[in-house]
Protein backbone atom coordinates (compact mmCIF):
# COMPACT_ATOMS: atom_id res chain seq x y z
CA UNK A 1 0.00 0.00 0.00
CA UNK A 2 1.31 3.24 -1.00
CA UNK A 3 0.28 6.15 1.74
CA UNK A 4 -0.72 9.16 0.61
CA UNK A 5 2.40 11.88 0.86
CA UNK A 6 0.11 14.59 3.47
CA UNK A 7 -0.22 11.53 6.04
CA UNK A 8 3.87 12.11 6.43
CA UNK A 9 3.46 15.07 8.40
CA UNK A 10 0.29 17.87 8.86
CA UNK A 11 -0.03 20.19 5.76
CA UNK A 12 1.28 23.96 7.33
CA UNK A 13 -0.76 26.08 5.76
CA UNK A 14 -3.59 24.22 7.96
CA UNK A 15 -1.04 24.27 11.05
CA UNK A 16 -0.78 28.04 10.49
CA UNK A 17 -4.40 28.81 10.56
CA UNK A 18 -5.22 26.99 13.27
CA UNK A 19 -2.48 28.05 15.65
CA UNK A 20 -3.14 31.49 14.62
CA UNK A 21 -6.84 31.02 15.60
CA UNK A 22 -5.94 30.01 19.11
CA UNK A 23 -3.46 32.53 19.25
CA UNK A 24 -6.46 34.70 18.68
CA UNK A 25 -8.79 33.25 21.11
CA UNK A 26 -6.48 33.16 23.65
CA UNK A 27 -5.47 37.01 23.19
CA UNK A 28 -9.23 37.99 23.33
CA UNK A 29 -10.18 36.11 26.07
CA UNK A 30 -7.52 38.01 28.24
CA UNK A 31 -9.40 41.22 28.39
CA UNK A 32 -6.14 42.74 30.09
CA UNK A 33 -4.62 42.86 26.76
CA UNK A 34 -7.17 42.82 24.42
CA UNK A 35 -8.99 45.83 26.38
CA UNK A 36 -6.02 47.94 27.04
CA UNK A 37 -4.87 47.69 23.35
CA UNK A 38 -7.94 48.90 22.01
CA UNK A 39 -9.03 51.75 24.59
CA UNK A 40 -5.87 53.14 25.52
CA UNK A 41 -5.12 54.54 22.53
CA UNK A 42 -8.56 55.65 22.05
CA UNK A 43 -8.11 57.31 25.51
CA UNK A 44 -4.84 59.14 25.33
CA UNK A 45 -6.48 60.60 21.71
CA UNK A 46 -9.39 61.90 23.30
CA UNK A 47 -6.75 63.75 26.39
CA UNK A 48 -4.47 64.89 24.39
CA UNK A 49 -5.78 64.68 20.90
CA UNK A 50 -9.04 65.80 20.76
CA UNK A 51 -8.63 69.28 22.29
CA UNK A 52 -6.46 70.14 19.43
CA UNK A 53 -8.23 68.45 16.13
CA UNK A 54 -9.61 71.98 15.00
CA UNK A 55 -5.86 73.10 14.59
CA UNK A 56 -3.35 73.62 11.40
CA UNK A 57 -0.25 73.12 11.67
CA UNK A 58 2.76 75.40 9.61
CA UNK A 59 2.74 72.78 7.00
CA UNK A 60 -0.74 73.02 6.32
CA UNK A 61 -1.57 68.98 7.77
CA UNK A 62 -4.44 69.15 9.96
CA UNK A 63 -3.50 68.72 13.74
CA UNK A 64 -6.25 66.10 14.16
CA UNK A 65 -4.96 64.22 11.23
CA UNK A 66 -1.12 64.47 12.51
CA UNK A 67 -2.44 63.65 16.25
CA UNK A 68 -4.25 60.53 15.16
CA UNK A 69 -1.42 59.18 13.27
CA UNK A 70 0.78 59.82 16.52
CA UNK A 71 -1.37 58.00 18.67
CA UNK A 72 -1.67 54.96 15.82
CA UNK A 73 1.95 54.58 15.67
CA UNK A 74 1.68 54.52 19.67
CA UNK A 75 -1.05 51.70 19.55
CA UNK A 76 0.78 49.42 17.06
CA UNK A 77 3.93 49.67 18.95
CA UNK A 78 2.02 48.72 22.21
CA UNK A 79 0.16 46.30 20.89
CA UNK A 80 3.95 44.31 19.59
CA UNK A 81 5.74 45.49 22.57
CA UNK A 82 3.17 44.43 25.36
CA UNK A 83 1.68 41.36 23.01
CA UNK A 84 4.83 39.95 22.71
CA UNK A 85 6.71 40.83 25.59
CA UNK A 86 4.30 40.01 28.31
CA UNK A 87 3.03 37.17 26.16
CA UNK A 88 6.30 35.65 25.51
CA UNK A 89 7.54 35.85 29.23
CA UNK A 90 4.01 34.56 30.17
CA UNK A 91 3.76 31.15 27.99
CA UNK A 92 7.51 30.82 29.35
CA UNK A 93 6.43 30.80 32.90
CA UNK A 94 3.60 28.34 32.25
CA UNK A 95 6.00 26.45 30.15
CA UNK A 96 4.25 26.04 27.50
CA UNK A 97 7.24 26.74 24.82
CA UNK A 98 8.59 23.02 26.14
CA UNK A 99 5.86 21.36 25.47
CA UNK A 100 5.49 22.78 22.02
CA UNK A 101 8.74 21.74 21.02
CA UNK A 102 7.99 18.30 21.64
CA UNK A 103 5.35 18.61 19.29
CA UNK A 104 5.51 18.66 15.07
CA UNK A 105 4.64 21.93 15.07
CA UNK A 106 7.63 23.83 13.45
CA UNK A 107 8.64 26.98 15.46
CA UNK A 108 8.51 29.58 12.18
CA UNK A 109 4.83 28.26 12.15
CA UNK A 110 4.11 29.26 16.02
CA UNK A 111 6.72 32.34 15.29
CA UNK A 112 4.32 33.40 12.15
CA UNK A 113 1.16 32.47 13.72
CA UNK A 114 2.16 35.11 16.52
CA UNK A 115 2.91 37.76 14.28
CA UNK A 116 -0.49 37.38 12.74
CA UNK A 117 -2.48 37.31 15.69
CA UNK A 118 -0.49 40.24 16.41
CA UNK A 119 -0.81 42.04 12.99
CA UNK A 120 -4.59 41.38 13.47
CA UNK A 121 -4.89 42.88 16.95
CA UNK A 122 -2.71 45.82 15.66
CA UNK A 123 -5.78 46.39 12.71
CA UNK A 124 -8.20 46.31 15.06
CA UNK A 125 -6.65 48.64 16.91
CA UNK A 126 -6.23 50.90 14.37
CA UNK A 127 -9.14 51.06 12.76
CA UNK A 128 -11.06 51.46 16.01
CA UNK A 129 -9.01 54.48 16.90
CA UNK A 130 -8.99 55.98 13.11
CA UNK A 131 -13.05 55.46 13.44
CA UNK A 132 -13.06 57.08 16.36
CA UNK A 133 -10.93 60.06 15.22
CA UNK A 134 -13.23 60.35 12.31
CA UNK A 135 -16.79 60.08 13.84
CA UNK A 136 -15.92 61.86 17.22
CA UNK A 137 -12.94 63.70 16.71
CA UNK A 138 -14.10 64.78 12.94
CA UNK A 139 -10.76 64.26 11.82
CA UNK A 140 -11.34 64.35 7.76
CA UNK A 141 -8.70 62.44 5.51
CA UNK A 142 -9.22 60.78 2.21
CA UNK A 143 -9.67 56.75 2.84
CA UNK A 144 -6.44 56.44 0.73
CA UNK A 145 -4.80 58.69 3.56
CA UNK A 146 -6.24 56.15 5.96
CA UNK A 147 -5.37 52.85 4.48
CA UNK A 148 -1.74 54.18 3.72
CA UNK A 149 -1.25 54.94 7.50
CA UNK A 150 -2.25 51.16 8.23
CA UNK A 151 -0.37 49.61 5.59
CA UNK A 152 2.92 51.55 6.75
CA UNK A 153 2.21 51.09 10.80
CA UNK A 154 1.46 47.29 10.63
CA UNK A 155 4.81 46.92 7.73
CA UNK A 156 7.33 48.68 9.69
CA UNK A 157 6.47 47.21 13.31
CA UNK A 158 9.05 44.74 13.02
CA UNK A 159 11.55 46.41 15.64
CA UNK A 160 9.10 46.81 18.03
CA UNK A 161 8.25 42.87 17.37
CA UNK A 162 11.49 42.29 18.14
CA UNK A 163 12.04 44.64 21.50
CA UNK A 164 8.55 42.74 22.78
CA UNK A 165 10.96 39.18 21.75
CA UNK A 166 13.76 40.34 23.51
CA UNK A 167 11.54 41.87 26.68
CA UNK A 168 9.65 38.48 26.13
CA UNK A 169 12.89 36.33 26.80
CA UNK A 170 15.04 38.45 29.35
CA UNK A 171 12.36 38.86 31.81
CA UNK A 172 9.94 36.48 34.00
CA UNK A 173 6.56 36.39 33.68
CA UNK A 174 5.78 39.01 36.60
CA UNK A 175 8.35 41.41 35.16
CA UNK A 176 7.37 41.65 31.71
CA UNK A 177 4.56 44.08 32.30
CA UNK A 178 6.77 46.27 34.45
CA UNK A 179 9.68 46.32 32.24
CA UNK A 180 7.29 46.71 28.88
CA UNK A 181 6.04 50.05 30.43
CA UNK A 182 8.84 51.34 31.31
CA UNK A 183 10.69 51.05 28.06
CA UNK A 184 8.19 51.50 26.07
CA UNK A 185 6.00 54.49 27.42
CA UNK A 186 9.25 57.18 28.19
CA UNK A 187 10.39 55.65 24.32
CA UNK A 188 6.86 57.03 22.83
CA UNK A 189 6.47 60.02 24.78
CA UNK A 190 10.22 61.31 24.04
CA UNK A 191 9.53 60.48 20.53
CA UNK A 192 6.51 62.49 20.28
CA UNK A 193 3.74 59.87 19.69
CA UNK A 194 1.99 61.54 23.11
CA UNK A 195 2.38 65.49 22.83
CA UNK A 196 4.27 66.61 19.25
CA UNK A 197 7.91 66.74 19.50
CA UNK A 198 7.89 70.40 19.26
CA UNK A 199 5.70 71.01 22.54
CA UNK A 200 8.82 68.76 24.55
CA UNK A 201 11.39 69.71 26.47
CA UNK A 202 14.51 71.19 24.61
CA UNK A 203 16.99 67.84 25.61
CA UNK A 204 14.44 65.58 24.82
CA UNK A 205 13.81 66.68 21.31
CA UNK A 206 17.53 66.29 20.83
CA UNK A 207 17.33 63.21 21.96
CA UNK A 208 14.35 62.11 19.61
CA UNK A 209 16.04 61.95 16.72
CA UNK A 210 17.74 58.34 17.82
CA UNK A 211 14.91 56.66 19.08
CA UNK A 212 12.84 53.86 17.11
CA UNK A 213 9.77 55.09 17.94
CA UNK A 214 10.85 58.71 16.82
CA UNK A 215 10.95 56.96 12.87
CA UNK A 216 8.51 54.81 13.51
CA UNK A 217 6.08 57.94 14.35
CA UNK A 218 7.53 59.16 11.33
CA UNK A 219 5.36 56.38 9.11
CA UNK A 220 2.52 57.60 10.49
CA UNK A 221 2.87 61.50 9.74
CA UNK A 222 4.06 60.53 6.57
CA UNK A 223 1.09 59.40 5.55
CA UNK A 224 -0.79 62.39 6.32
CA UNK A 225 2.53 64.84 4.28
CA UNK A 226 3.86 65.80 7.59
CA UNK A 227 6.87 63.61 8.00
CA UNK A 228 10.06 65.32 9.42
CA UNK A 229 12.73 62.87 7.35
CA UNK A 230 12.65 60.92 3.83
CA UNK A 231 10.84 57.55 4.16
CA UNK A 232 13.71 55.97 3.62
CA UNK A 233 15.75 57.30 6.30
CA UNK A 234 12.75 56.33 8.55
CA UNK A 235 12.62 52.60 7.24
CA UNK A 236 16.78 52.51 7.55
CA UNK A 237 16.78 53.84 11.07
CA UNK A 238 13.75 50.92 11.72
CA UNK A 239 16.02 47.96 10.03
CA UNK A 240 18.61 48.93 12.04
CA UNK A 241 16.83 48.69 15.52
CA UNK A 242 14.96 45.70 14.06
CA UNK A 243 18.80 43.77 13.52
CA UNK A 244 19.57 44.93 17.26
CA UNK A 245 16.73 44.22 18.83
CA UNK A 246 16.30 40.93 17.02
CA UNK A 247 20.20 40.12 18.34
CA UNK A 248 19.14 40.53 21.65
CA UNK A 249 16.14 38.73 21.49
CA UNK A 250 18.34 35.67 20.24
CA UNK A 251 20.84 36.07 22.41
CA UNK A 252 18.22 36.01 25.42
CA UNK A 253 16.45 32.73 23.68
CA UNK A 254 19.92 30.95 23.03
CA UNK A 255 20.81 31.85 26.87
CA UNK A 256 17.47 30.42 28.09
CA UNK A 257 18.09 27.88 25.43
CA UNK A 258 21.26 26.38 26.84
CA UNK A 259 20.25 26.66 30.41
CA UNK A 260 16.75 24.52 29.63
CA UNK A 261 18.06 22.24 27.28
CA UNK A 262 21.29 22.41 27.72
CA UNK B 1 12.07 3.34 32.04
CA UNK B 2 12.58 2.95 36.06
CA UNK B 3 14.80 4.62 38.56
CA UNK B 4 14.75 7.08 41.67
CA UNK B 5 14.76 10.92 41.33
CA UNK B 6 17.84 11.84 39.82
CA UNK B 7 18.15 8.61 38.36
CA UNK B 8 18.32 10.69 34.56
CA UNK B 9 14.71 9.44 33.17
CA UNK B 10 13.75 12.64 32.13
CA UNK B 11 17.34 13.77 30.76
CA UNK B 12 16.64 10.38 28.18
CA UNK B 13 13.37 11.24 27.36
CA UNK B 14 14.41 14.78 26.35
CA UNK B 15 17.26 13.13 24.35
CA UNK B 16 14.74 11.13 22.50
CA UNK B 17 12.90 13.91 21.81
CA UNK B 18 15.70 16.35 20.66
CA UNK B 19 14.94 18.47 23.24
CA UNK B 20 18.40 18.07 24.54
CA UNK B 21 21.38 17.48 22.54
CA UNK B 22 23.74 14.60 23.40
CA UNK B 23 27.42 15.49 24.30
CA UNK B 24 28.28 12.09 22.83
CA UNK B 25 26.86 9.44 20.01
CA UNK B 26 23.33 10.34 18.32
CA UNK B 27 19.81 9.87 18.85
CA UNK B 28 17.47 8.12 16.00
CA UNK B 29 13.92 8.23 16.03
CA UNK B 30 11.74 6.09 14.08
CA UNK B 31 15.06 6.18 11.76
CA UNK B 32 15.20 9.88 11.47
CA UNK B 33 16.67 12.55 13.79
CA UNK B 34 14.33 13.17 16.69
CA UNK B 35 13.72 16.80 15.55
CA UNK B 36 12.18 15.64 11.67
CA UNK B 37 9.44 16.52 11.33
CA UNK B 38 8.44 13.35 9.82
CA UNK B 39 9.57 12.08 13.01
CA UNK B 40 7.56 14.26 15.45
CA UNK B 41 4.84 13.84 13.25
CA UNK B 42 4.59 9.91 14.25
CA UNK B 43 5.25 10.65 18.11
CA UNK B 44 2.79 11.73 21.32
CA UNK B 45 4.32 13.44 24.19
CA UNK B 46 3.48 14.26 27.77
CA UNK B 47 6.44 16.08 29.51
CA UNK B 48 6.46 16.74 33.67
CA UNK B 49 7.31 20.26 32.92
CA UNK B 50 5.32 21.51 30.65
CA UNK B 51 2.15 23.52 30.26
CA UNK B 52 -0.33 25.14 28.36
CA UNK B 53 -2.43 28.08 27.85
CA UNK B 54 -4.82 28.50 30.77
CA UNK B 55 -7.71 30.04 28.62
CA UNK B 56 -8.32 27.50 26.36
CA UNK B 57 -10.84 25.13 27.10
CA UNK B 58 -9.97 21.12 27.05
CA UNK B 59 -11.78 20.50 23.38
CA UNK B 60 -10.00 23.33 22.02
CA UNK B 61 -6.71 22.86 22.76
CA UNK B 62 -7.00 19.16 21.57
CA UNK B 63 -8.42 20.51 18.39
CA UNK B 64 -5.31 23.11 18.09
CA UNK B 65 -2.96 19.89 18.90
CA UNK B 66 -4.60 17.50 16.51
CA UNK B 67 -4.10 20.33 13.21
CA UNK B 68 -0.23 19.43 14.37
CA UNK B 69 -0.33 15.88 13.15
CA UNK B 70 -1.14 13.78 9.85
CA UNK B 71 -3.74 11.66 10.79
CA UNK B 72 -4.76 12.59 14.05
CA UNK B 73 -7.32 10.37 16.47
CA UNK B 74 -11.43 11.99 16.75
CA UNK B 75 -11.07 14.97 19.22
CA UNK B 76 -13.68 13.00 21.66
CA UNK B 77 -12.37 9.85 21.15
CA UNK B 78 -8.70 11.48 22.58
CA UNK B 79 -10.63 13.30 25.32
CA UNK B 80 -12.57 10.29 26.04
CA UNK B 81 -10.05 7.48 26.62
CA UNK B 82 -7.92 10.92 28.96
CA UNK B 83 -11.16 10.30 31.15
CA UNK B 84 -12.23 13.74 30.72
CA UNK B 85 -15.69 14.25 28.29
CA UNK B 86 -17.46 15.83 31.50
CA UNK B 87 -14.32 18.56 31.61
CA UNK B 88 -14.34 18.98 27.64
CA UNK B 89 -15.94 22.31 27.72
CA UNK B 90 -14.01 23.53 30.73
CA UNK B 91 -10.97 26.19 30.64
CA UNK B 92 -7.71 24.81 31.09
CA UNK B 93 -6.87 27.05 33.65
CA UNK B 94 -9.98 25.50 35.85
CA UNK B 95 -8.64 21.94 36.08
CA UNK B 96 -7.65 20.01 39.00
CA UNK B 97 -3.29 18.88 39.11
CA UNK B 98 -5.05 15.03 38.03
CA UNK B 99 -7.18 16.29 35.78
CA UNK B 100 -4.34 18.32 33.70
CA UNK B 101 -2.10 15.53 33.99
CA UNK B 102 -5.16 13.75 31.79
CA UNK B 103 -5.37 16.33 29.28
CA UNK B 104 -1.44 16.14 29.03
CA UNK B 105 -2.15 12.42 28.51
CA UNK B 106 -4.99 13.78 25.63
CA UNK B 107 -2.79 15.88 24.21
CA UNK B 108 0.03 13.43 23.97
CA UNK B 109 -2.50 11.08 21.92
CA UNK B 110 -5.14 12.87 19.71
CA UNK B 111 -2.41 12.47 16.62
CA UNK B 112 -2.87 8.67 17.00
CA UNK B 113 0.96 8.53 16.90
CA UNK B 114 2.69 5.25 17.37
CA UNK B 115 5.28 5.78 19.49
CA UNK B 116 4.12 7.60 23.17
CA UNK B 117 6.56 9.15 25.62
CA UNK B 118 5.07 9.85 28.67
CA UNK B 119 7.30 11.31 31.83
CA UNK B 120 5.91 10.32 35.07
CA UNK B 121 2.39 10.08 33.71
CA UNK B 122 0.83 9.40 36.56
CA UNK B 123 2.22 12.12 39.29
CA UNK B 124 -0.87 13.50 40.75
CA UNK B 125 -3.58 11.05 39.23
CA UNK B 126 -5.70 9.87 42.26
CA UNK B 127 -7.05 5.85 41.67
CA UNK B 128 -9.54 5.99 39.60
CA UNK B 129 -7.79 8.13 37.70
CA UNK B 130 -5.09 6.08 37.47
CA UNK B 131 -6.93 2.85 36.48
CA UNK B 132 -8.45 4.25 33.42
CA UNK B 133 -4.88 5.98 32.47
CA UNK B 134 -3.53 1.88 33.09
CA UNK B 135 -6.20 0.81 30.69
CA UNK B 136 -6.18 3.30 27.64
CA UNK B 137 -2.44 3.01 28.06
CA UNK B 138 -3.10 -1.50 28.22
CA UNK B 139 -5.68 -0.25 24.88
CA UNK B 140 -2.87 1.32 22.54
CA UNK B 141 -0.15 -1.11 23.48
CA UNK B 142 -2.71 -4.15 22.14
CA UNK B 143 -2.81 -2.06 18.90
CA UNK B 144 0.52 -2.19 18.81
CA UNK B 145 2.03 1.42 20.11
CA UNK B 146 5.12 1.53 21.19
CA UNK B 147 4.85 3.06 25.10
CA UNK B 148 7.63 4.61 26.45
CA UNK B 149 7.71 5.90 30.01
CA UNK B 150 8.93 6.93 32.93
CA UNK B 151 8.40 6.16 36.71
CA UNK B 152 10.05 5.72 40.04
CA UNK B 153 7.38 2.80 41.24
CA UNK B 154 8.91 -0.63 40.34
CA UNK B 155 5.02 -1.94 41.03
CA UNK B 156 3.81 1.18 38.14
CA UNK B 157 6.46 -0.55 35.75
CA UNK B 158 6.02 -4.58 36.24
CA UNK B 159 1.71 -3.88 35.72
CA UNK B 160 2.19 -1.72 32.86
CA UNK B 161 5.30 -2.63 31.01
CA UNK B 162 7.07 -5.74 28.94
CA UNK B 163 10.40 -4.35 29.25
CA UNK B 164 11.79 -2.39 32.07
CA UNK B 165 15.35 -0.47 31.45
CA UNK B 166 16.49 0.54 34.92
CA UNK B 167 18.81 3.11 35.26
CA UNK B 168 20.74 5.03 38.19
CA UNK B 169 22.62 7.75 38.08
CA UNK B 170 22.65 8.07 34.27
CA UNK B 171 23.66 4.47 33.65
CA UNK B 172 21.76 1.20 32.71
CA UNK B 173 21.89 -1.11 35.40
CA UNK B 174 19.44 -3.62 34.25
CA UNK B 175 17.20 -3.89 31.13
CA UNK B 176 14.93 -6.69 30.89
CA UNK B 177 11.40 -7.99 31.54
CA UNK B 178 9.37 -7.62 34.37
CA UNK B 179 9.62 -11.12 35.01
CA UNK B 180 13.30 -11.58 34.54
CA UNK B 181 14.03 -9.02 36.29
CA UNK B 182 11.88 -9.83 39.51
CA UNK B 183 14.34 -13.33 38.94
CA UNK B 184 17.71 -11.26 39.13
CA UNK B 185 16.57 -9.65 42.62
CA UNK B 186 16.69 -11.37 46.00
CA UNK B 187 12.52 -12.26 45.96
CA UNK B 188 12.43 -12.98 49.84
CA UNK B 189 13.19 -10.53 52.94
CA UNK B 190 14.18 -11.97 55.84
CA UNK B 191 13.76 -9.94 58.91
CA UNK B 192 15.68 -11.40 61.88
CA UNK B 193 15.36 -10.61 65.69
CA UNK B 194 18.41 -11.77 67.50
CA UNK B 195 18.83 -12.69 71.25
CA UNK B 196 21.90 -10.33 71.52
CA UNK B 197 22.63 -7.35 69.10
CA UNK B 198 24.64 -8.57 65.89
CA UNK B 199 27.84 -8.54 65.28
CA UNK B 200 29.70 -7.93 61.93
CA UNK B 201 30.94 -11.15 61.80
CA UNK B 202 27.18 -13.43 62.31
CA UNK B 203 26.10 -11.93 59.18
CA UNK B 204 28.87 -11.63 56.88
CA UNK B 205 29.35 -14.22 53.64
CA UNK B 206 25.80 -14.69 54.21
CA UNK B 207 23.92 -15.42 50.60
CA UNK B 208 22.53 -12.75 51.31
CA UNK B 209 22.41 -8.82 51.08
CA UNK B 210 21.70 -6.90 54.21
CA UNK B 211 19.31 -4.21 53.88
CA UNK B 212 19.79 -3.08 57.70
CA UNK B 213 21.03 -3.81 61.00
CA UNK B 214 20.30 -1.63 64.21
CA UNK B 215 21.05 -3.78 68.00
CA UNK B 216 19.16 -7.16 67.66
CA UNK B 217 17.17 -6.64 64.47
CA UNK B 218 17.94 -7.19 61.42
CA UNK B 219 17.06 -7.29 57.86
CA UNK B 220 17.94 -9.31 54.61
CA UNK B 221 17.16 -10.07 50.84
CA UNK B 222 17.90 -13.01 49.38
CA UNK B 223 16.74 -15.77 47.31
CA UNK B 224 17.42 -18.65 49.61
CA UNK B 225 16.49 -17.87 52.48
CA UNK B 226 16.86 -21.53 53.81
CA UNK B 227 20.20 -21.73 53.40
CA UNK B 228 20.57 -18.35 55.03
CA UNK B 229 18.84 -19.68 57.97
CA UNK B 230 21.17 -23.14 57.76
CA UNK B 231 24.52 -21.08 58.05
CA UNK B 232 22.91 -18.43 60.60
CA UNK B 233 22.14 -21.75 62.72
CA UNK B 234 25.32 -23.54 62.10
CA UNK B 235 27.42 -20.29 63.50
CA UNK B 236 24.63 -20.70 66.41
CA UNK B 237 23.43 -17.12 66.05
CA UNK B 238 20.72 -16.89 68.68
CA UNK B 239 17.28 -15.77 67.33
CA UNK B 240 14.65 -15.05 68.98
CA UNK B 241 12.22 -13.99 66.12
CA UNK B 242 12.49 -14.49 62.47
CA UNK B 243 10.12 -13.86 59.61
CA UNK B 244 10.84 -14.80 56.13
CA UNK B 245 8.10 -12.36 53.40
CA UNK B 246 7.85 -11.66 49.76
CA UNK B 247 10.65 -8.82 49.13
CA UNK B 248 9.13 -5.65 48.81
CA UNK B 249 9.46 -4.63 45.19
CA UNK B 250 11.19 -1.05 46.28
CA UNK B 251 13.71 -3.39 48.57
CA UNK B 252 14.57 -5.19 45.31
CA UNK B 253 14.86 -2.20 43.28
CA UNK B 254 17.17 -0.93 46.61
CA UNK B 255 19.04 -3.94 46.03
CA UNK B 256 19.87 -3.54 41.95
CA UNK B 257 20.99 -0.04 42.68
CA UNK B 258 23.40 -0.96 45.79
CA UNK B 259 24.91 -4.03 43.54
CA UNK B 260 26.11 -1.49 40.58
CA UNK B 261 27.00 0.82 43.10
CA UNK B 262 29.42 -1.96 44.91
CA UNK B 263 30.12 -3.03 41.44
CA UNK B 264 31.26 0.51 40.16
Amino acid sequence: MTAPSNTVAAPLARMLLVQTWSELRIRWRIPAFSLTIVVLPVLFFTFFGLPFVGQTLPNGTSLGAYLLASYAAYSVGSVMVFGFGIGVATERGLKVDVLMRATPLPPLIALLAKVLNALAYALLSLVVLIVYGVVVGGVRQDLVVWLDMITRLLAGSVPFIALGFAIGYLCGPNAAPAVANLIYLPLSFASGLFIPISQLPDFVQRIAPYLPAYHYGQLGWGAVGAAAEPLLTSLAWLAGYSVLFLLIAVRAYRREESRKFG
Amino acid sequence: MLGPNGAGKTTSISLMLGLRQPTAGQVRLLGRPPTDRRARSRCGVMLQESGTSSVLTVREIVGVFRAYYPAPRPAEQAIAMAGLTEQADARIGTLSGGQRQRLYFALAICGDPDVLFLDEPTVGMDVEARRAFVASIQTLAAAGKTIVFTTHYLREAEEMARRIVVIDRGTVIADASPQELKARVPGKKITLVGGRPFAREDLDGLPAQVLSVSGDRASLLSNEPAAVLRELFRRGVDLTDLEVTGADLEEAFLSLTRRAESAG
